[in-house]
């Protein structure tokens, strides 16, 4: 663990500085062979050769959308760790993954909208109704919230959600060929407007974040102790989940469902940095933009000439991790 | 008068409380007047009685094809799928102690379609054609169930054994594991083979015929039978851990087999209709609501609404959109879940 606070401030830079050569790796690594001296000419003397137009329209709105999805999930599953005192909980987990991909594949196959602005609304607010039903289930009963309850509010709002997906899938076979890829979580041929019109909203997002991680200290040692310190819980809570909402909302919106990232990101940066969530969340932002970036390049190469969509590959990354995390044990 | 008639049958033994009976008998009623309804509803329409008259055998030639070679397989399986999945769900929030658990949350479902949609991929040849009988698709979908079942369990498992909150949670990383993997097989395999697969994983007993349902059968009635033997050693479970092992339960083990009769009812009813959502958790739920949560009539009752719900479901689903043929898992899903919500913020407001 990283003690002194100028270590952690080293830590982050070269956190951002191994984002810039993973962005790099990003553009110049894949089936087509790119050169650095390439990607220079591709912006300063475009010929509208294929490796230029590759890199200029495939390569970097990908390592782009990779980096900054990556970082918004994995900062919204520290947000929500943070919320629930639940070490299991994630945009995947709790089924907030899945209900934005619910809204936005309704859209797309019963309204057929494809408009990037409307799926977007569409994705936030599947986002927003699972935050709602699930926050709801898991606090019903007397005991309160409790991490197995919510877990499994989450579980099965999530098996909610995918089972509707599939069913609406059934009905409309022209809507599974469009959307299955995308479905299956991928950084692959998205173009640079969806990144552009999310930003925003993942800027906003990763801000407040790191604003609220005092309040997330505070509420990380148990409602009692945070009520008793003045703090106004059920606000952090509130203002937390609308970021979750903003952040797993729009990475939904541009990369479809990836799993795995938010719930294993936060504990790697729990692990190098401590308790601290003012440090965990740039942490997790960083590494999970690292994380989605090298899932991405991996993404290329198990099946040459095709890819794997790259939630399957944090899903090969992040199970070990999480069986590990579960078989740890949480606090009933 | 005793509210109760004891039964006791050698080593077993048990109460049987008179109101449960007599719900018993009547769901029961019920399931049977659903099924010769939906076996005269259709394309070709039969009255209840022309039903009942070609079921023993004495209708005309034309309704008797339709009702006994057409209709009844496919009917008789959603009961016998909707039973299967109610069980495993009821075995399973047993163990497990919270009304949320059911097959399709700890990936036994998932594991099902892995292998289903794996079959389906890897078998096929160029033209779509399956390279194998797909008479082996059951087989399939009962493994992939089966092992998720086990690995659930053994990663669960440490040196004390297992807890319910460790099976809950990694049935359900596991669970998002297979799910990534059955995408990432259909994405791989032609739009064919993924629509199919796709309709297989929503649910559907289209196309049933009595072949299936004579397999089916046998696997779920000695499922059903340890489970009956099991019943009291599920209520010892629900004490908890300590309590479960003061009352001289034999708790791990008993965990054990009862996860497995769970896999094994679930596994069942997935292989041949695929994997219709939501029963496993709704019908033990709306079972407890009814008789209470002693399982010596929980498990009857939660089998007997489970069968319910999805011959209902199959009712609607090729009837109420005809000529289009909708997978009764999606009904199961679309109206079952959000009453399930309701239900559940019911309960739990109290």
């Amino acid at each position: 663990m990283i003690k002194s606070s100028w270590t952690k401030w080293i830590g982050l830079i070269i956190g951002v500085l191994l984002i810039i050569v993973f962005m790099w790796a990003s553009v110049i690594l894949g089936l087509t062979k790119i050169s650095t001296q390439m990607v220079f000419d591709s912006f300063y003397q475009f010929d509208g050769s294929n490796e230029h137009i590759i890199i200029q329209d495939t390569r970097i709105p990908r390592a782009l959308i990779a980096g900054a999805v990556g970082a918004s999930l994995a900062i919204a599953g520290a947000i929500m760790q943070g919320l629930t005192n639940n070490p299991l909980a994630s945009p995947s987990v709790f089924g907030v993954n899945a209900g934005a991909s619910f809204l936005v594949v309704v859209g797309i196959s019963f309204f057929g909208i494809t408009s990037l602005g409307t799926l977007k609304w569409l994705a936030f607010l599947g986002a927003l109704i699972t935050v709602v039903i699930v926050y709801v289930l898991g606090s019903l009963g007397r005991d309160g919230i409790t991490p197995i309850k919510l877990t499994l509010a989450g579980a099965a709002i999530a098996a909610l959600f995918s089972s509707l997906t599939q069913g609406v899938l059934t009905l409309n076979e022209q809507a599974l060929d469009q959307v299955l890829f995308w479905l299956a979580g991928s950084v692959q041929g998205r173009e640079l407007e969806l990144l552009t019109s999310v930003f925003p909203y993942f800027l906003t997002g990763w801000l407040c974040a790191i604003i609220i991680g005092r309040q997330m200290n505070v509420l990380s040692m148990g409602d009692d102790v945070a009520k008793g310190l003045g703090q106004r819980t059920l606000l952090v809570r509130i203002f937390g989940a609308v970021l979750v909402i903003l952040l797993a909302g729009g990475a939904v919106a541009v990369a479809g469902p990836i799993g795995f990232i938010g719930i294993v990101i936060p504990h790697i940066a729990r692990w190098l940095v401590g308790i601290d969530y003012r440090w965990i969340i740039p942490y997790s932002g960083v590494l999970g933009a690292l994380l989605l970036l090298f899932a991405d390049i991996g993404a290329r190469y198990i099946i040459m000439p095709s890819e794997v969509p790259v939630g399957v590959m944090t899903a090969f990354i992040g199970t070990p991790f999480f069986i590990y995390i579960a078989r740890r044990g949480i606090n009933e | 008068m005793s509210k109760y008639i004891p039964v006791r049958l050698g080593k077993i033994s048990f109460l049987l409380e008179k109101r449960s009976l007599v719900l018993f008998v009547s769901l029961f009623v019920l399931m049977a007047i659903l099924i010769v309804i939906s076996l005269g509803l259709g394309q070709m329409k039969i009255s209840p009685l022309n039903v009942v008259r070609s079921i023993l055998g004495i209708g005309t030639e034309m309704e008797q094809l339709v009702v006994l070679s057409f209709r009844m397989p496919r009917i008789l399986m959603a009961a016998i799928a909707g039973i299967g999945l109610a069980l495993s769900g009821a075995i399973l929030q047993g163990i497990i102690r919270n009304p949320l658990a059911s097959p399709d949350i700890i990936g036994i479902t998932g594991g099902a379609a892995f292998t289903t949609v794996g079959f389906l991929a890897w078998f096929s040849d160029r033209s779509n054609t399956l390279t194998v009988s797909i008479s082996w698709l059951p087989l399939a979908s009962l493994s992939g169930a089966i092992i998720m079942g086990l690995l659930v369990y053994f990663l669960a498992w440490n040196k004390q054994g297992i807890t319910p909150i460790r099976l809950v949670l990694i049935g359900v990383g596991l669970s998002a594991t297979v799910q990534a993997l059955t995408t990432m097989t259909m994405l791989l395999g032609p739009i064919f083979t993924a629509s199919r697969a796709n309709i297989w994983i929503t649910g559907s007993v289209n196309g049933t015929n009595w072949s299936e349902v004579v397999t089916v059968i046998p696997w779920m009635m000695v499922s059903i039978l340890i489970l009956f033997i099991f019943t009291r050693r599920l209520n010892i479970q629900e004490l908890g851990e300590e309590l479960a092992t003061n009352a001289g339960g034999l708790v791990q083990k008993d965990r054990f087999v009862l996860l497995l009769l769970s896999t094994a009812l679930a596994g069942g009813a997935v292989a041949f209709a695929g994997g219709i959502g939501f029963v496993g958790l709704m019908a033990p739920h709306m079972a407890r609501k009814l008789v209470g949560s002693a399982f010596g009539v929980l498990l009857p009752v939660s089998g007997l609404i489970g069968g319910i719900i999805v011959l209902l479901a199959d009712l609607i689903a090729r009837t109420a959109f005809a000529p289009l043929e909708v997978p009764a898992g999606v009904l199961t899903s679309a109206i079952g879940a959000p009453y399930f919500i309701y239900l559940l913020y019911q309960s739990g407001k109290k």
